[in-house]
């Protein structure tokens, strides 16, 4: 028997360390090499390698920690500040920060093993001591929020997770749109820590402190409607992080900014804190005896999200900013998972919530790695091609044939497709709802059968977006002299990418160990007695209800491969020998085909754009230069804008109405000190009236 | 007994499989009937199958590994489909690989890669095919999702062997009204998937109206015969889901020769059943244009709406 109480805090201590110095070694080189480590100084690499390389250890020792929490089922639990009146600060990982722990080292090697050659491309122009003490402090501070067991620790936290992305995200402040997206994510994100705080201050006032283990105890002894307003506030709060529709608006824009290993984690695992923070609030906190239109309500969120994530991702030919509207997509399948099992356990159906809690869940580990795949994907191609427009690219799957392969993968894993991971945490939600439809209650029969509709169209329009994403990226003919030039990638970034590609199948085929963990860890949450929701036989995932259903990922994947290796073997064999051979792809009688003449990413798009033309409100304007001759017109611009109904609607008014308010408040700063003392004066002797 | 339940198995798989061009043939004569022409043998398809099997295959210089993969993942999920339906007998012995859901899903695999090919030569018709063929699936799914939705919340599971069972036993409930609204449903979203006028025209090689003879315009030989035949098998498939998870009507329930002889009969008579009311349809409707069609799959929505909506006032 493994001695957990001795592992589990020492791989803690050598994961935070590792973070740790990873973060404060390249600033101590930076101090006392302030030359050497400038841009294309002669230690950079070395700050490089060191930052990375830690970070890639610590990951390690993350995924061993994460491992060992999730299989023995014993929480790590650490105090270390006792405080008389606000609660005992400590630490404390159970069951499911440890499956967030798992994404997140996970994830985290990998983008490490990437960093480690992708970061070389800014080794002579940007400051690396800068990027990697932003990047261990970033990942520390996410694994923080993650084990804090106190409201204040965790807001700690929180805040340093927001400062260092910011940092990141403006880490090419040149760009005016990379300090624009900063901006923009600073004020979301403080406008979430407000909601939380408030949260957390309601909390308190039952509670008494401030440690979660009394938010525990109380949280079910709420009132009812503080309850209520606790819950709006978690939702507000921390989907503003997970980047939920209509609080979405910050993702697109700060994503594609930061560096593309930083947009790996931000996009595979920072929103998950989001995620994280709802379930803790939601079941741990105040469930699991909890109001209907709770769920209802994160039902609505969730298929909004995920529908108008993927319309919008379509219409996106920038890569990274399609990926960062892939997040809201996936944020909505995670939150489609959450909202049924918190709508099944208003009804008391807690069996059937933890079925829709596990599909979540798995949602969660599914999208950070397919994510992060992409977005690494993403980065060897930006590296490689220097461009993220797809309308400039093509052809790279003969340039880049391994990272064109990895993309593949993970694009089919995201599409949903069996059998890979993505296709398994659909089925199970799917599985969830179609359940839940017996629950005698007419808003659950009218809210069920269109979250199926609206998940069965994500998930097509997903597919959609990924042939397009693939396809004019990867396939056909370079659109550019940047992408006819590009090379493959290095070792470190393929192998980064082929180990999570692998986990993307292993995930899809053995859905075995991961729901086995899961299944308890929901159980518990919703102090559901049996775990026997889901039964893991030989591979099989079976859901023992009343009529079962079960699917088996590693007979399917056989079968498709044996079965497709039947006529491959066949037409190899007596066939294609010596049958076959090349042409010139045919191009209407013209003498041989143009990259020009190829299908346009626009163009590719153009149906959905018509088909949902009142959602995206595009408009496009055509000019024509007239030039001295009338027959020849050298150019012509077309240009196609879609708008963002959120802008528009929901935050150009809040906007407009700020400034005019503050306009109206602008009065009382006369600028003279005068008037100043005599705010002060009047304000102390108000509060010693009133606030003795 | 294990070899008894193996080889029946194989026959029913091998019937679908081998019947497929058959139907394809059945539908193109009953067609070119109604057009007053004489129209091809109901063999033609396997001539056809042959002959390109015999031919070169030609492959576009800008074609990369996908462009020779593909045929074989399309032609491989179309069978491993074909082993997770109950066409001639049920329970399937592999339905505990998959249920519904994952057909669904396998049917968006190959679509995936097949429009990946489209995209891969370089050439314009594809993408045109890969993109059209790409939106009209996006709506299918959700109306496809919602007839079935219906099927298996009366059965109370997804598993396909279940919902025919279930039907099997009260077969008073096949005439339910929420069941023949759900069939309509599937009916209509089985012309879009399947390609069949008025959503696609199997028959067209102009540019304005093709979606998936355009994406395959580039294959040839061998290559061309596994997308064609596995287009033939998908066909077969839908009639034979239509036909089984609503009208289950004679299927085999044991392996004795003699059942699995009637479960085939039925199953002959039930697929060409409904392949001549895919002529049927063919026949008298023009097809719409590419816009229109979203207006038809919407209608296929609403009729599964309803009857899910029906299925929960009336019960099953």
């Amino acid at each position: 028997m493994v001695d957990w109480e001795a592992f589990q805090p020492a791989a803690l201590t050598v994961m935070l360390g590792g973070y740790a110095l990873g973060g404060v070694v390249p600033a101590i080189l930076g101090i006392l090499w302030r030359n050497r480590t400038k841009p294309g100084g002669s230690l950079t690499g070395a700050v490089k390698n060191i930052g990375f390389g830690l970070a890639l250890a610590a990951a390690l020792a993350g995924c061993l920690l994460s491992l060992s929490i999730l299989i023995s089922g014993t929480p790590l639990h650490m105090e270390f500040l006792p405080t008389a009146h606000v609660g005992m600060m400590g630490f404390h990982a159970d069951t499911l920060s440890a499956l967030f722990i798992g994404a997140i080292s996970l994830l985290g090697a990998a983008a490490a093993c990437f960093s480690l050659g992708y970061a070389a491309e800014f080794l002579l122009r940007r400051s690396m001591v800068l990027l990697v003490v932003l990047y261990n402090f970033f990942v520390l501070s996410m694994i923080g929020v993650l084990i804090a067991d106190h409201a204040l620790l965790f807001l700690f936290f929180w805040e340093c997770m927001s400062l260092t992305t910011y940092f990141l995200i403006t880490f090419e402040h040149e760009e005016h749109a990379a300090r624009r997206a900063g901006f923009l994510y600073i004020v979301m994100t403080h406008i979430g820590t407000a909601f939380l705080l408030v949260m957390f201050l309601l909390l308190y006032s039952t509670a008494g402190s401030f440690a979660f283990e009394a938010f525990r105890m109380e949280g079910a002894r709420l009132p009812a409607s503080t309850q209520s307003v606790v819950f709006l506030c978690a939702t507000i709060g921390f989907g503003i992080k997970a980047g939920i529709i209509p609080f979405h608006i910050w993702l697109p824009e700060a994503h594609p900014a930061a560096p593309s290993n930083v947009s790996a984690m931000m996009s595979g695992v920072m929103i998950k804190t989001g995620i994280y923070g709802m379930v803790r609030v939601f079941f741990d906190f105040l469930g699991p005896v909890i109001p209907g239109w709770w769920g209802v309500l994160i039902l609505t969120i969730a298929v909004t999200s995920s529908v108008l994530g993927v319309l919008y991702a379509l219409m996106e030919h920038d890569l990274k900013r399609l990926l960062a509207f892939h997040s809201i997509e996936n944020i909505g399948i995670i939150l489609m998972g959450v909202g049924a099992a918190l709508l099944f356990a208003s009804w008391g159906n807690r069996p059937l919530a933890v079925i829709a809690l596990i599909a979540g869940l798995y949602h969660v580990l599914n999208h950070a790695i397919f994510k992060g795949l992409l977005f690494l994907g993403a980065g060897s191609v930006l590296h490689a091609a220097h461009t993220r427009n797809i309308e400039d690219l093509g052809g790279l799957i003969k340039r880049m044939p391994w990272t064109a392969f990895f993309f593949l993968i993970g694009a089919i894993a995201i599409s949903g497709l069996p059998p890979l991971n993505g296709f398994i945490s659909e089925w199970l939600t799917f599985q969830a709802l179609l359940l839940g439809f017996h629950i005698p209650d007419l808003t659950v029969k009218i809210v069920i059968p269109l979250t199926v509709a609206l998940l069965a169209l994500t998930g097509a329009l997903a597919a959609a977006c990924f042939v397009k994403a693939f396809g004019i990226t990867f396939l056909g003919l370079p659109r550019s002299g940047h992408a006819d030039r590009a090379g493959e990638s290095s070792f470190t970034m393929l192998a980064a990418m082929g180990f999570l590609a692998l986990l993307c199948i292993f995930l899809g085929i053995a859905p075995g160990p991961i729901v086995s963990v899961l299944n308890p860890l929901a159980s518990s949450l919703l102090e559901e007695a049996s775990t026997g929701q889901i039964v893991m036989h030989a591979g099989t995932v079976l859901i023992p209800r009343s009529a079962s259903a079960s699917i088996s990922p590693a007979a399917l994947t056989g079968l498709l491969v044996v079965i497709a290796a039947i006529p491959l073997a066949g037409i190899s064999i007596f066939v294609l020998k010596s049958r076959s051979r090349i042409a010139p792809t045919w191009a209407c009688g013209l003498e041989r085909i143009d990259p020009r003449m190829q299908y346009t990413a626009t163009g590719f798009s153009k149906p959905l754009r018509i088909i949902f033309s009142d959602i995206f409100r595009a408009t496009h304007e055509v000019g024509i230069s007239e030039e001295p001759s009338p027959y020849f017109r050298p150019t012509i611009t077309y240009e196609l804008k879609t708008e963002s109904v959120f802008l528009k609607y929901l935050y150009e008014p809040v906007f407009r109405s700020i400034v005019s308010a503050a306009r109206i408040i602008r009065r009382i700063q006369t600028g003279r000190i005068q008037t100043y003392l005599a705010y002060i004066f009047v304000t102390l002797i108000l509060l010693l009236l009133f606030a003795r | 007994m294990a070899t008894i339940i193996l080889l029946s198995f194989l026959f029913q798989i091998i019937l679908v499989i081998a019947l497929a061009p058959l139907v394809t043939g059945i539908i193109r004569k009953t067609k070119a009937r109604f057009q007053h022409r004489r129209g091809a043998t109901v063999l033609q398809p396997y001539y056809d199958l042959v002959k390109l099997m015999r031919k070169d295959v030609v492959v576009s210089s800008v074609a990369s590994w996908l462009f020779h993969c593909t045929p074989f993942v399309v032609f491989s999920s179309m069978v491993v489909i074909s082993l997770l339906v109950p066409t001639v007998v049920t329970p399937v012995p592999l339905h505990w690989v998959g249920d519904i859901i994952a057909v669904i899903y396998l049917f968006a695999l190959g679509r995936f890669f097949m429009a990946l090919v489209g995209l891969d030569t370089a050439s314009a018709f594809g993408g045109l095919g890969s993109s059209r063929e790409m939106s009209i699936a996006s709506i299918v799914e959700p109306a496809m999702m919602l007839a079935i939705f219906t099927a298996a919340v009366t059965a109370g599971s997804t598993d396909l062997s279940v919902i025919v069972d279930r039907l099997s036993t009260t077969p008073a409930s096949m005439l339910n009204p929420s069941h023949l609204l759900a069939f309509a449903g599937l009916f209509v979203v089985s012309l879009a998937e399947t390609g069949r006028i008025p959503v696609d025209n199997p028959a067209t090689h102009l540019e304005l109206t093709m979606i998936h003879e355009a994406m395959i315009l580039e294959y040839s030989g061998p290559y061309l015969a596994l997308i064609e035949w596995a287009s033939q098998v998908k066909l077969v498939i839908f009639l034979a889901l239509m036909a089984n998870m609503f009208f289950p009507l004679g299927m085999a329930t044991t392996w004795s020769p003699s059942a699995l002889a009637v479960g085939a009969g039925a199953f002959l008579l039930k697929v060409i059943g409904l392949a001549l009311i895919v002529a049927l349809v063919e026949s008298t409707n023009a097809k719409l244009r590419l816009f229109r069609v979203p207006e038809l799959l919407v209608v296929a929505f609403i009729l599964s709406l309803l009857s899910l909506i029906l299925y929960f006032i009336v019960g099953a």
